[in-house]
Protein backbone atom coordinates (compact mmCIF):
# COMPACT_ATOMS: atom_id res chain seq x y z
CA UNK A 1 0.00 0.00 0.00
CA UNK A 2 1.30 3.78 -1.11
CA UNK A 3 1.43 6.23 1.59
CA UNK A 4 -1.28 8.99 0.67
CA UNK A 5 1.27 12.06 1.22
CA UNK A 6 -1.10 15.35 2.54
CA UNK A 7 -2.40 17.79 -0.22
CA UNK A 8 -4.42 19.69 1.76
CA UNK A 9 -2.02 21.53 4.62
CA UNK A 10 -3.53 23.51 7.04
CA UNK A 11 -7.01 23.48 5.31
CA UNK A 12 -7.47 19.62 5.95
CA UNK A 13 -9.20 21.15 9.04
CA UNK A 14 -11.46 23.28 7.51
CA UNK A 15 -12.17 19.73 4.76
CA UNK A 16 -12.73 17.82 7.96
CA UNK A 17 -15.03 20.32 9.80
CA UNK A 18 -17.33 20.49 7.06
CA UNK A 19 -17.52 17.02 6.61
CA UNK A 20 -18.66 16.90 10.07
CA UNK A 21 -21.32 19.61 9.56
CA UNK A 22 -23.04 17.86 6.66
CA UNK A 23 -23.58 15.33 8.97
CA UNK A 24 -24.68 17.32 11.63
CA UNK A 25 -28.36 16.12 12.56
CA UNK A 26 -28.50 13.38 10.55
CA UNK A 27 -29.76 9.76 10.91
CA UNK A 28 -27.44 6.92 10.66
CA UNK A 29 -29.34 5.62 6.80
CA UNK A 30 -28.98 9.39 5.77
CA UNK A 31 -25.57 9.77 6.95
CA UNK A 32 -24.90 6.58 4.74
CA UNK A 33 -26.64 8.22 1.27
CA UNK A 34 -24.50 11.33 2.10
CA UNK A 35 -21.11 9.37 2.43
CA UNK A 36 -22.03 7.00 -0.71
CA UNK A 37 -22.96 10.30 -2.54
CA UNK A 38 -19.70 12.05 -1.70
CA UNK A 39 -17.72 9.47 -2.51
CA UNK A 40 -18.74 8.86 -6.25
CA UNK A 41 -18.53 12.55 -6.63
CA UNK A 42 -15.10 12.36 -5.42
CA UNK A 43 -14.35 9.25 -7.32
CA UNK A 44 -15.06 11.18 -10.37
CA UNK A 45 -13.25 14.69 -9.55
CA UNK A 46 -10.26 12.46 -9.08
CA UNK A 47 -10.85 11.51 -12.87
CA UNK A 48 -8.45 8.40 -13.23
CA UNK A 49 -10.12 5.46 -12.84
CA UNK A 50 -7.00 3.51 -12.19
CA UNK A 51 -6.18 5.64 -9.49
CA UNK A 52 -9.41 5.35 -8.14
CA UNK A 53 -9.95 1.51 -8.26
CA UNK A 54 -6.42 1.47 -7.01
CA UNK A 55 -7.91 3.36 -3.54
CA UNK A 56 -10.80 1.44 -3.09
CA UNK A 57 -8.49 -1.78 -2.71
CA UNK A 58 -6.41 -0.11 -0.61
CA UNK A 59 -9.45 1.13 1.91
CA UNK A 60 -11.39 -2.21 1.33
CA UNK A 61 -7.94 -3.76 2.67
CA UNK A 62 -8.07 -2.42 5.46
CA UNK A 63 -11.54 -4.17 6.21
CA UNK A 64 -11.51 -5.99 9.54
CA UNK A 65 -8.03 -5.22 10.46
CA UNK A 66 -6.69 -3.38 13.55
CA UNK A 67 -5.01 -0.59 11.37
CA UNK B 1 8.84 20.08 45.82
CA UNK B 2 5.07 22.06 45.87
CA UNK B 3 4.96 25.82 45.63
CA UNK B 4 5.42 28.40 48.37
CA UNK B 5 1.88 30.12 48.52
CA UNK B 6 2.85 33.26 49.82
CA UNK B 7 0.15 35.75 50.78
CA UNK B 8 1.03 39.30 49.31
CA UNK B 9 -0.01 41.91 52.39
CA UNK B 10 -2.66 43.83 51.93
CA UNK B 11 -2.27 47.76 52.63
CA UNK B 12 -5.71 49.99 53.33
CA UNK B 13 -6.15 51.91 50.30
CA UNK B 14 -5.82 55.73 50.42
CA UNK B 15 -9.62 56.06 48.89
CA UNK B 16 -10.74 54.77 52.56
CA UNK B 17 -9.60 57.59 53.91
CA UNK B 18 -10.32 60.11 51.17
CA UNK B 19 -11.23 60.54 47.58
CA UNK B 20 -8.17 59.40 45.26
CA UNK B 21 -7.40 61.41 42.21
CA UNK B 22 -8.42 60.08 39.10
CA UNK B 23 -6.40 57.06 38.03
CA UNK B 24 -5.80 57.29 34.27
CA UNK B 25 -6.67 53.27 33.95
CA UNK B 26 -7.88 50.99 36.82
CA UNK B 27 -7.85 46.49 36.47
CA UNK B 28 -9.61 44.17 37.55
CA UNK B 29 -7.70 41.27 38.07
CA UNK B 30 -4.21 40.40 39.11
CA UNK B 31 -3.87 37.48 36.77
CA UNK B 32 -0.82 37.12 33.97
CA UNK B 33 -3.50 39.60 31.73
CA UNK B 34 -4.31 41.96 34.43
CA UNK B 35 -0.01 42.41 35.49
CA UNK B 36 1.31 42.65 32.21
CA UNK B 37 -1.21 45.28 31.07
CA UNK B 38 -0.35 47.07 34.01
CA UNK B 39 3.33 46.89 33.16
CA UNK B 40 2.96 47.34 29.24
CA UNK B 41 1.27 50.93 30.55
CA UNK B 42 3.79 51.86 33.23
CA UNK B 43 6.33 51.33 30.52
CA UNK B 44 4.62 53.78 28.53
CA UNK B 45 4.19 55.61 31.63
CA UNK B 46 0.61 55.47 32.41
CA UNK B 47 0.08 54.46 36.17
CA UNK B 48 -2.98 51.54 36.53
CA UNK B 49 -4.21 50.84 39.28
CA UNK B 50 -4.61 47.48 39.46
CA UNK B 51 -7.15 45.53 42.32
CA UNK B 52 -7.54 41.90 43.17
CA UNK B 53 -9.96 40.16 45.25
CA UNK B 54 -7.22 38.11 46.61
CA UNK B 55 -4.04 38.06 47.96
CA UNK B 56 -1.79 34.79 46.18
CA UNK B 57 -0.89 33.89 43.18
CA UNK B 58 -3.01 30.97 41.08
CA UNK B 59 -3.46 28.06 43.13
CA UNK B 60 -2.87 25.37 40.78
CA UNK B 61 -0.93 24.96 37.82
CA UNK B 62 -3.42 25.78 35.73
CA UNK B 63 -2.05 27.61 32.41
CA UNK B 64 1.24 26.26 31.90
CA UNK B 65 2.29 26.23 27.95
CA UNK B 66 3.18 29.70 26.97
CA UNK B 67 3.65 30.00 23.19
CA UNK B 68 6.95 31.62 21.53
CA UNK B 69 4.89 34.99 20.63
CA UNK B 70 3.79 35.16 24.64
CA UNK B 71 7.38 34.97 25.24
CA UNK B 72 8.54 37.75 22.71
CA UNK B 73 5.56 39.91 24.47
CA UNK B 74 7.17 38.95 28.28
CA UNK B 75 10.48 39.78 26.70
CA UNK B 76 9.39 43.64 26.05
CA UNK B 77 7.48 43.25 29.48
CA UNK B 78 11.51 42.47 31.26
CA UNK B 79 10.57 39.03 32.40
CA UNK B 80 10.55 36.96 28.82
CA UNK B 81 14.05 35.73 30.19
CA UNK B 82 13.49 34.70 33.95
CA UNK B 83 10.12 32.67 32.23
CA UNK B 84 12.42 31.42 29.72
CA UNK B 85 15.27 29.93 32.48
CA UNK B 86 12.84 28.65 34.50
CA UNK B 87 10.13 27.20 32.55
CA UNK B 88 10.64 23.89 30.58
CA UNK B 89 11.50 24.14 26.95
CA UNK B 90 9.83 21.80 24.64
CA UNK B 91 9.03 21.57 20.57
CA UNK B 92 8.41 18.14 19.49
CA UNK B 93 4.86 16.85 19.91
CA UNK B 94 3.93 13.02 19.75
CA UNK B 95 0.50 11.84 19.22
CA UNK B 96 -0.24 7.99 20.09
CA UNK B 97 -3.36 6.05 18.67
CA UNK B 98 -3.32 3.01 21.39
CA UNK B 99 0.47 2.11 21.95
CA UNK B 100 1.72 3.19 18.69
CA UNK B 101 2.96 6.65 17.48
CA UNK B 102 1.16 7.47 14.84
CA UNK B 103 2.34 11.25 14.34
CA UNK B 104 5.25 13.53 15.76
CA UNK B 105 5.78 17.13 14.93
CA UNK B 106 8.84 20.09 16.03
CA UNK B 107 7.22 23.11 16.36
CA UNK B 108 10.03 25.28 15.75
CA UNK B 109 12.70 23.50 13.04
CA UNK B 110 14.57 26.35 12.96
CA UNK B 111 17.63 28.04 14.87
CA UNK B 112 17.86 32.12 14.92
CA UNK B 113 15.00 32.85 17.36
CA UNK B 114 15.75 33.99 20.89
CA UNK B 115 12.63 32.05 22.53
CA UNK B 116 11.43 28.40 21.85
CA UNK B 117 8.01 27.21 20.33
CA UNK B 118 7.05 26.80 23.68
CA UNK B 119 7.78 26.60 27.55
CA UNK B 120 5.51 24.90 30.14
CA UNK B 121 5.64 27.15 33.37
CA UNK B 122 3.35 26.45 35.78
CA UNK B 123 0.77 29.75 36.23
CA UNK B 124 1.96 30.69 39.98
CA UNK B 125 5.49 31.29 38.16
CA UNK B 126 3.90 33.38 35.71
CA UNK B 127 2.71 35.62 38.25
CA UNK B 128 5.48 35.51 40.88
CA UNK B 129 7.37 36.81 38.24
CA UNK B 130 4.95 39.35 36.44
CA UNK B 131 4.25 40.64 40.37
CA UNK B 132 7.62 41.16 41.36
CA UNK B 133 8.25 43.12 37.86
CA UNK B 134 5.11 45.42 38.96
CA UNK B 135 6.54 46.20 42.05
CA UNK B 136 10.05 47.02 40.52
CA UNK B 137 8.27 49.61 38.40
CA UNK B 138 6.49 50.83 41.53
CA UNK B 139 2.75 49.91 39.90
CA UNK B 140 -0.27 50.09 42.63
CA UNK B 141 -1.22 46.80 43.59
CA UNK B 142 -4.47 46.01 45.81
CA UNK B 143 -4.77 42.72 47.11
CA UNK B 144 -7.97 42.16 49.13
CA UNK B 145 -9.94 44.52 47.32
CA UNK B 146 -13.07 43.27 45.43
CA UNK B 147 -14.65 45.42 42.94
CA UNK B 148 -18.54 44.97 43.70
CA UNK B 149 -19.60 47.97 41.40
CA UNK B 150 -19.06 50.06 38.96
CA UNK B 151 -20.91 53.16 37.12
CA UNK B 152 -19.85 54.24 33.56
CA UNK B 153 -20.19 57.86 33.53
CA UNK B 154 -19.05 58.42 30.21
CA UNK B 155 -15.54 59.74 30.48
CA UNK B 156 -14.54 57.91 33.60
CA UNK B 157 -15.95 54.92 35.51
CA UNK B 158 -16.82 54.86 38.84
CA UNK B 159 -15.95 51.56 40.66
CA UNK B 160 -17.11 50.64 43.74
CA UNK B 161 -14.11 48.74 45.97
CA UNK B 162 -14.69 46.63 49.47
CA UNK B 163 -11.66 46.05 51.78
CA UNK B 164 -11.28 44.48 54.79
CA UNK B 165 -11.63 47.67 56.20
CA UNK B 166 -14.81 48.54 54.38
CA UNK B 167 -15.49 49.88 51.33
CA UNK B 168 -14.20 53.08 48.76
CA UNK B 169 -15.27 54.25 45.48
CA UNK B 170 -12.46 55.34 43.00
CA UNK B 171 -12.55 56.90 39.65
CA UNK B 172 -10.67 55.84 36.68
CA UNK B 173 -10.81 57.01 33.38
CA UNK B 174 -10.85 53.58 32.01
CA UNK B 175 -11.36 50.01 33.31
CA UNK B 176 -9.91 46.76 32.17
CA UNK B 177 -11.66 44.03 33.09
CA UNK B 178 -9.02 41.29 33.54
CA UNK B 179 -10.99 39.91 35.67
CA UNK B 180 -11.71 36.05 34.21
CA UNK B 181 -13.59 33.16 32.31
CA UNK B 182 -16.22 34.10 35.25
CA UNK B 183 -16.28 37.96 34.97
CA UNK B 184 -17.57 40.02 37.64
CA UNK B 185 -17.97 42.59 35.55
CA UNK B 186 -18.89 41.02 32.57
CA UNK B 187 -21.64 39.85 34.51
CA UNK B 188 -22.48 42.72 36.42
CA UNK B 189 -23.05 44.60 32.60
CA UNK B 190 -25.37 41.55 31.73
CA UNK B 191 -23.53 40.97 28.99
CA UNK B 192 -24.20 37.91 26.56
CA UNK B 193 -21.23 35.23 26.64
CA UNK B 194 -22.11 32.69 23.93
CA UNK B 195 -20.78 29.69 22.54
CA UNK B 196 -20.14 26.07 22.92
CA UNK B 197 -20.63 24.27 25.47
CA UNK B 198 -18.66 20.62 25.67
CA UNK B 199 -20.42 18.15 27.69
CA UNK B 200 -17.56 16.27 28.43
CA UNK B 201 -15.17 15.90 31.47
CA UNK B 202 -11.26 16.01 31.94
CA UNK B 203 -9.88 15.59 34.64
CA UNK B 204 -6.22 17.18 35.28
CA UNK B 205 -3.38 16.23 37.64
CA UNK B 206 -0.33 17.46 38.46
CA UNK B 207 2.14 14.58 40.00
CA UNK B 208 5.73 15.16 41.07
CA UNK B 209 8.26 12.54 40.09
CA UNK B 210 11.81 12.39 40.20
CA UNK B 211 11.60 9.55 37.39
CA UNK B 212 10.23 11.57 33.51
CA UNK B 213 7.89 9.25 32.30
CA UNK B 214 8.64 10.49 28.80
CA UNK B 215 11.59 7.51 29.24
CA UNK B 216 14.38 10.45 28.38
CA UNK B 217 15.59 13.81 29.38
CA UNK B 218 13.77 15.09 27.05
CA UNK B 219 10.67 16.85 27.56
CA UNK B 220 8.09 16.60 25.05
CA UNK B 221 3.82 16.47 24.68
CA UNK B 222 2.50 13.33 24.62
CA UNK B 223 -1.37 12.68 23.45
CA UNK B 224 -2.90 9.82 23.36
CA UNK B 225 -6.19 8.49 21.57
CA UNK B 226 -7.12 5.32 22.93
CA UNK B 227 -4.29 4.64 25.54
CA UNK B 228 -3.77 1.37 26.42
CA UNK B 229 -4.19 2.71 30.07
CA UNK B 230 -7.20 4.98 29.84
CA UNK B 231 -9.40 3.09 27.72
CA UNK B 232 -12.00 4.45 25.34
CA UNK B 233 -11.14 8.21 25.99
CA UNK B 234 -7.80 10.61 25.66
CA UNK B 235 -4.55 11.45 27.51
CA UNK B 236 -2.08 14.29 27.62
CA UNK B 237 1.09 14.01 29.13
CA UNK B 238 3.66 17.51 29.93
CA UNK B 239 6.17 18.38 31.87
CA UNK B 240 7.15 21.31 34.00
CA UNK B 241 9.31 22.80 36.23
CA UNK B 242 10.75 21.45 39.58
CA UNK B 243 9.45 17.73 38.17
CA UNK B 244 6.00 18.32 38.40
CA UNK B 245 4.10 16.23 34.97
CA UNK B 246 0.38 17.42 34.21
CA UNK B 247 -1.89 14.42 33.44
CA UNK B 248 -4.91 15.28 31.67
CA UNK B 249 -7.35 12.42 31.33
CA UNK B 250 -10.57 12.34 29.42
CA UNK B 251 -13.42 11.26 31.52
CA UNK B 252 -16.28 11.31 29.15
CA UNK B 253 -19.49 13.07 29.80
CA UNK B 254 -21.11 10.42 31.76
CA UNK B 255 -19.51 11.66 34.86
CA UNK B 256 -19.98 12.82 38.80
CA UNK B 257 -17.20 15.66 39.16
CA UNK B 258 -16.72 15.40 42.41
CA UNK B 259 -16.72 11.63 42.57
CA UNK B 260 -13.81 11.85 40.22
CA UNK B 261 -11.52 13.91 42.01
CA UNK B 262 -11.51 12.07 45.04
CA UNK B 263 -8.19 10.84 46.04
CA UNK B 264 -8.88 7.19 45.74
CA UNK B 265 -10.33 7.32 42.16
CA UNK B 266 -7.63 9.40 40.97
CA UNK B 267 -4.69 7.58 42.37
CA UNK B 268 -5.23 4.71 40.48
CA UNK B 269 -5.48 6.08 37.01
CA UNK B 270 -2.47 8.20 37.64
CA UNK B 271 -0.56 4.78 38.88
CA UNK B 272 -1.97 3.37 34.92
CA UNK B 273 -0.33 6.12 33.37
CA UNK B 274 3.18 6.61 34.99
CA UNK B 275 3.51 2.95 36.31
CA UNK B 276 5.42 2.01 39.62
CA UNK B 277 7.13 5.41 39.71
CA UNK B 278 6.67 7.06 43.51
CA UNK B 279 4.67 10.46 42.95
CA UNK B 280 3.32 12.68 44.93
CA UNK B 281 -0.27 14.60 44.00
CA UNK B 282 0.22 18.33 43.65
CA UNK B 283 -2.71 19.59 42.39
CA UNK B 284 -5.91 18.29 40.74
CA UNK B 285 -8.96 19.86 39.03
CA UNK B 286 -12.36 18.56 37.36
CA UNK B 287 -13.45 20.15 34.65
CA UNK B 288 -15.81 20.62 31.91
CA UNK B 289 -15.07 23.63 29.02
CA UNK B 290 -16.67 25.66 26.24
CA UNK B 291 -15.61 28.12 23.42
CA UNK B 292 -16.83 31.01 24.07
CA UNK B 293 -16.77 35.32 23.27
CA UNK B 294 -18.43 38.32 23.74
CA UNK B 295 -19.88 39.98 21.03
CA UNK B 296 -17.44 43.15 21.36
CA UNK B 297 -14.23 43.87 23.86
CA UNK B 298 -14.75 47.95 24.05
CA UNK B 299 -17.86 49.05 25.67
CA UNK B 300 -18.18 52.59 26.15
CA UNK B 301 -15.02 53.44 28.82
CA UNK B 302 -14.89 49.27 29.56
CA UNK B 303 -12.70 47.16 27.53
CA UNK B 304 -12.24 43.25 28.27
CA UNK B 305 -8.92 41.72 28.11
CA UNK B 306 -8.17 37.81 28.35
CA UNK B 307 -10.86 35.49 29.49
CA UNK B 308 -13.19 37.77 30.57
CA UNK B 309 -13.60 38.57 26.64
CA UNK B 310 -13.14 35.01 25.28
CA UNK B 311 -12.49 31.58 26.51
CA UNK B 312 -11.16 29.01 24.58
CA UNK B 313 -10.92 24.85 25.66
CA UNK B 314 -7.01 23.82 26.56
CA UNK B 315 -6.51 22.17 23.53
CA UNK B 316 -4.44 24.54 21.90
CA UNK B 317 -2.92 26.74 24.35
CA UNK B 318 -5.16 29.46 22.79
CA UNK B 319 -6.34 30.74 26.17
CA UNK B 320 -3.36 32.59 28.30
CA UNK B 321 -1.69 33.08 25.31
CA UNK B 322 -4.57 34.94 23.24
CA UNK B 323 -4.95 36.83 26.46
CA UNK B 324 -1.49 38.06 26.07
CA UNK B 325 -1.80 38.85 22.89
CA UNK B 326 -4.91 40.73 24.03
CA UNK B 327 -2.25 43.40 26.23
CA UNK B 328 -0.20 43.45 23.54
CA UNK B 329 -2.35 45.34 21.12
CA UNK B 330 -4.21 47.24 23.65
CA UNK B 331 -1.17 48.63 25.85
CA UNK B 332 0.44 50.90 22.66
CA UNK B 333 -3.23 52.22 21.70
CA UNK B 334 -5.08 52.51 25.69
CA UNK B 335 -1.57 54.98 26.08
CA UNK B 336 -1.64 56.65 22.73
CA UNK B 337 -5.64 57.50 23.82
CA UNK B 338 -4.58 58.76 27.36
CA UNK B 339 -1.21 60.77 26.00
CA UNK B 340 -3.20 62.78 23.40
CA UNK B 341 -1.62 61.32 20.27
CA UNK B 342 -4.83 59.23 18.98
CA UNK B 343 -8.69 59.75 19.73
CA UNK B 344 -10.74 57.03 21.59
CA UNK B 345 -11.70 55.19 18.36
CA UNK B 346 -7.72 54.07 17.97
CA UNK B 347 -9.95 51.53 20.49
CA UNK B 348 -12.19 50.59 17.77
CA UNK B 349 -9.04 48.37 16.38
CA UNK B 350 -8.30 46.27 19.28
CA UNK B 351 -11.68 45.54 19.03
CA UNK B 352 -11.70 44.21 15.36
CA UNK B 353 -8.34 42.72 15.68
CA UNK B 354 -8.55 40.98 18.93
CA UNK B 355 -12.49 39.70 17.98
CA UNK B 356 -10.46 38.46 15.03
CA UNK B 357 -8.34 36.30 16.49
CA UNK B 358 -10.53 34.99 19.51
CA UNK B 359 -12.26 33.60 16.64
CA UNK B 360 -9.05 31.98 15.48
CA UNK B 361 -8.78 30.63 18.93
CA UNK B 362 -12.05 29.49 19.01
CA UNK B 363 -12.15 28.00 15.80
CA UNK B 364 -9.32 25.86 16.27
CA UNK B 365 -9.67 24.82 19.57
CA UNK B 366 -13.88 24.12 19.17
CA UNK B 367 -11.96 21.81 16.22
CA UNK B 368 -9.62 19.84 18.44
CA UNK B 369 -12.27 19.46 21.00
CA UNK B 370 -14.46 18.10 18.35
CA UNK B 371 -12.37 15.50 17.44
CA UNK B 372 -11.28 14.36 20.88
CA UNK B 373 -15.16 14.57 22.00
CA UNK B 374 -16.65 12.69 18.61
CA UNK B 375 -20.60 13.70 19.43
CA UNK B 376 -22.59 11.61 17.50
CA UNK B 377 -21.99 8.26 15.89
CA UNK B 378 -20.83 9.35 12.44
CA UNK B 379 -18.55 11.94 14.43
CA UNK B 380 -16.76 8.74 15.80
CA UNK B 381 -16.56 6.84 12.75
CA UNK B 382 -15.02 9.37 10.89
CA UNK B 383 -12.63 9.73 14.08
CA UNK B 384 -11.81 6.17 14.06
CA UNK B 385 -11.00 5.71 10.41
CA UNK B 386 -8.53 8.77 10.43
CA UNK B 387 -6.79 7.55 13.05
CA UNK B 388 -6.88 4.17 11.67
CA UNK B 389 -5.55 5.76 8.42
CA UNK B 390 -2.81 7.79 9.95
CA UNK B 391 -0.97 4.46 10.97
CA UNK B 392 -0.15 3.80 7.19
CA UNK B 393 -1.14 7.64 5.36
CA UNK B 394 0.72 10.92 5.94
CA UNK B 395 -2.30 12.89 4.97
CA UNK B 396 -4.35 11.62 7.73
CA UNK B 397 -1.71 12.30 10.42
CA UNK B 398 -2.43 15.43 9.51
CA UNK B 399 -5.97 15.44 10.43
CA UNK B 400 -5.29 14.17 13.52
CA UNK B 401 -6.44 16.99 15.90
CA UNK B 402 -4.79 16.55 19.27
CA UNK B 403 -4.72 20.68 19.44
CA UNK B 404 -3.45 23.30 16.70
CA UNK B 405 -1.11 24.72 19.08
CA UNK B 406 -1.39 28.81 19.27
CA UNK B 407 0.04 31.11 16.92
CA UNK B 408 -0.56 34.61 16.54
CA UNK B 409 -3.25 35.63 14.33
CA UNK B 410 -2.22 38.21 11.12
CA UNK B 411 -4.38 41.44 12.14
CA UNK B 412 -7.10 41.67 9.55
CA UNK B 413 -7.26 44.70 7.29
CA UNK B 414 -3.81 44.51 5.82
CA UNK B 415 -2.75 43.58 1.85
CA UNK B 416 -0.40 41.15 2.15
CA UNK B 417 1.58 42.36 -0.66
CA UNK B 418 4.62 40.88 -1.93
CA UNK B 419 6.90 41.40 1.08
CA UNK B 420 8.12 38.46 2.13
CA UNK B 421 6.89 39.32 5.52
CA UNK B 422 3.53 40.20 4.69
CA UNK B 423 1.79 43.58 6.35
CA UNK B 424 -0.38 42.30 9.81
CA UNK B 425 2.05 39.58 10.45
CA UNK B 426 3.76 38.92 14.06
CA UNK B 427 7.10 39.64 13.39
CA UNK B 428 9.46 36.68 12.82
CA UNK B 429 12.60 36.94 15.47
CA UNK B 430 16.37 37.22 13.99
CA UNK B 431 19.60 37.38 15.33
CA UNK B 432 21.33 40.65 15.80
CA UNK B 433 25.21 40.86 15.85
CA UNK B 434 24.12 42.48 19.76
CA UNK B 435 21.32 40.66 20.17
CA UNK B 436 17.91 39.68 18.74
CA UNK B 437 15.66 41.60 16.60
CA UNK B 438 12.68 41.41 18.90
CA UNK B 439 14.21 43.46 21.66
CA UNK B 440 15.46 46.25 18.80
CA UNK B 441 11.92 46.24 17.46
CA UNK B 442 9.32 45.89 19.85
CA UNK B 443 7.69 48.69 21.84
CA UNK B 444 8.08 51.52 19.69
CA UNK B 445 6.97 52.13 15.97
CA UNK B 446 10.28 51.08 14.39
CA UNK B 447 11.33 51.43 10.59
CA UNK B 448 14.16 48.52 9.89
CA UNK B 449 15.97 48.36 6.69
CA UNK B 450 17.14 45.25 5.98
CA UNK B 451 20.81 45.43 3.81
CA UNK B 452 21.46 48.16 1.21
CA UNK B 453 18.01 50.07 2.03
CA UNK B 454 18.12 53.81 3.14
CA UNK B 455 15.61 54.70 6.05
CA UNK B 456 14.04 58.52 5.98
CA UNK B 457 13.70 60.29 9.24
CA UNK B 458 10.53 60.16 10.31
CA UNK B 459 9.08 61.84 13.49
CA UNK B 460 7.97 59.65 16.14
CA UNK B 461 9.77 56.64 14.26
CA UNK B 462 12.89 54.83 15.38
CA UNK B 463 15.26 53.72 12.70
CA UNK B 464 17.61 50.36 12.36
CA UNK B 465 19.65 49.06 9.59
CA UNK B 466 20.67 45.70 9.34
CA UNK B 467 23.94 45.04 7.16
CA UNK B 468 24.51 48.65 6.76
CA UNK B 469 27.26 51.31 7.08
CA UNK B 470 27.71 54.70 7.61
CA UNK B 471 23.80 55.39 8.04
CA UNK B 472 22.99 58.31 10.26
CA UNK B 473 21.20 55.98 12.33
CA UNK B 474 21.64 52.64 14.52
CA UNK B 475 22.67 49.94 12.22
CA UNK B 476 24.22 46.15 12.89
CA UNK B 477 24.58 43.15 11.25
CA UNK B 478 22.59 39.72 11.40
CA UNK B 479 25.29 37.05 11.63
CA UNK B 480 24.81 35.03 8.41
CA UNK B 481 22.17 37.50 6.71
CA UNK B 482 19.56 35.67 8.62
CA UNK B 483 17.57 39.13 9.01
CA UNK B 484 17.91 39.94 5.53
CA UNK B 485 16.97 36.11 4.96
CA UNK B 486 13.83 36.07 6.47
CA UNK B 487 12.59 39.97 5.44
CA UNK B 488 14.32 40.23 2.04
CA UNK B 489 17.35 41.95 1.46
CA UNK B 490 16.45 45.80 -0.11
CA UNK B 491 13.55 45.64 1.45
CA UNK B 492 12.31 48.28 4.50
CA UNK B 493 9.53 47.16 7.18
CA UNK B 494 7.49 49.63 9.53
CA UNK B 495 6.50 47.67 12.88
CA UNK B 496 4.16 48.74 15.13
CA UNK B 497 4.83 48.83 19.15
CA UNK B 498 3.35 45.56 19.45
CA UNK B 499 5.52 43.96 16.91
CA UNK B 500 3.29 43.27 14.00
CA UNK B 501 4.10 44.68 10.52
CA UNK B 502 2.23 47.13 9.74
CA UNK B 503 4.07 48.71 6.28
CA UNK B 504 7.18 46.61 3.65
CA UNK B 505 8.84 49.52 1.25
CA UNK B 506 10.98 49.19 -1.37
CA UNK B 507 11.44 52.59 -1.56
CA UNK B 508 10.40 54.12 1.90
CA UNK B 509 9.83 57.92 1.56
CA UNK B 510 9.23 59.68 4.53
CA UNK B 511 5.66 60.95 3.43
CA UNK B 512 4.64 56.64 2.95
CA UNK B 513 6.20 55.93 6.34
CA UNK B 514 4.57 59.21 8.52
CA UNK B 515 1.29 58.08 6.15
CA UNK B 516 1.92 54.37 7.56
CA UNK B 517 2.07 55.69 11.27
CA UNK B 518 -0.95 57.87 10.69
CA UNK B 519 -3.26 55.00 9.79
CA UNK B 520 -2.18 52.80 12.74
CA UNK B 521 -3.40 55.63 14.79
CA UNK B 522 -6.29 55.36 13.09
CA UNK B 523 -8.69 57.89 11.13
CA UNK B 524 -8.99 60.59 13.60
CA UNK B 525 -5.75 60.87 14.97
CA UNK B 526 -3.35 63.69 15.77
CA UNK B 527 -0.07 62.30 15.14
CA UNK B 528 2.35 64.34 17.75
CA UNK B 529 5.11 62.53 18.50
Amino acid sequence: MTDQTDRLGARGDDVYAALMAAHEGLTEAESHSLNARLVLMLANRVGDADAVIALIRDAADMTGKDA
Amino acid sequence: MAYDYQPFPYVPPPGLRGPEPRHPVAIVGAGPIGLALAIDLAQRGVAAVVLDDNNVVSVGSRAICWAKRTLEIFDRLGVGERMLNKGITWKVGRNFHGADEVYSFDLLPEDGHKYPAFINLQQYYVEEYLIERAQELGIDLRFKNRVVGHEDKGDHVVLTVETPDGSYTLEAAWLCACDGAKSPTRDRMGLPFEGQTFEEHFLIVDVEMAESPFGSDVPERWFWFHPPFHPGQSALLHAQPDNIYRIDLQLGPETDAATEAAEEKVLPRIRAVVGDRPFRLDWMSVYKFRCARLERFVHGRVLFVGDSAHVVSPFGARGGNGGIQDVDNLGWKLAAVLGGAAGPDLLDSYDTERVHAADENILNSTRATNFMTPKSPIEALFREEVLRLSHRHSFARRLVNSGRLSLPAVLPGYDKGDAPVAPGTAMPDAPLSDGWLIERVQGEFTLVGFGDIALPEVPGVRRLGIGQTGAPYPCCTSPGDVAQARYGAGWAYLFRPDGHVQAAFRDPTAELVAAEVARAFGPNAEVTP
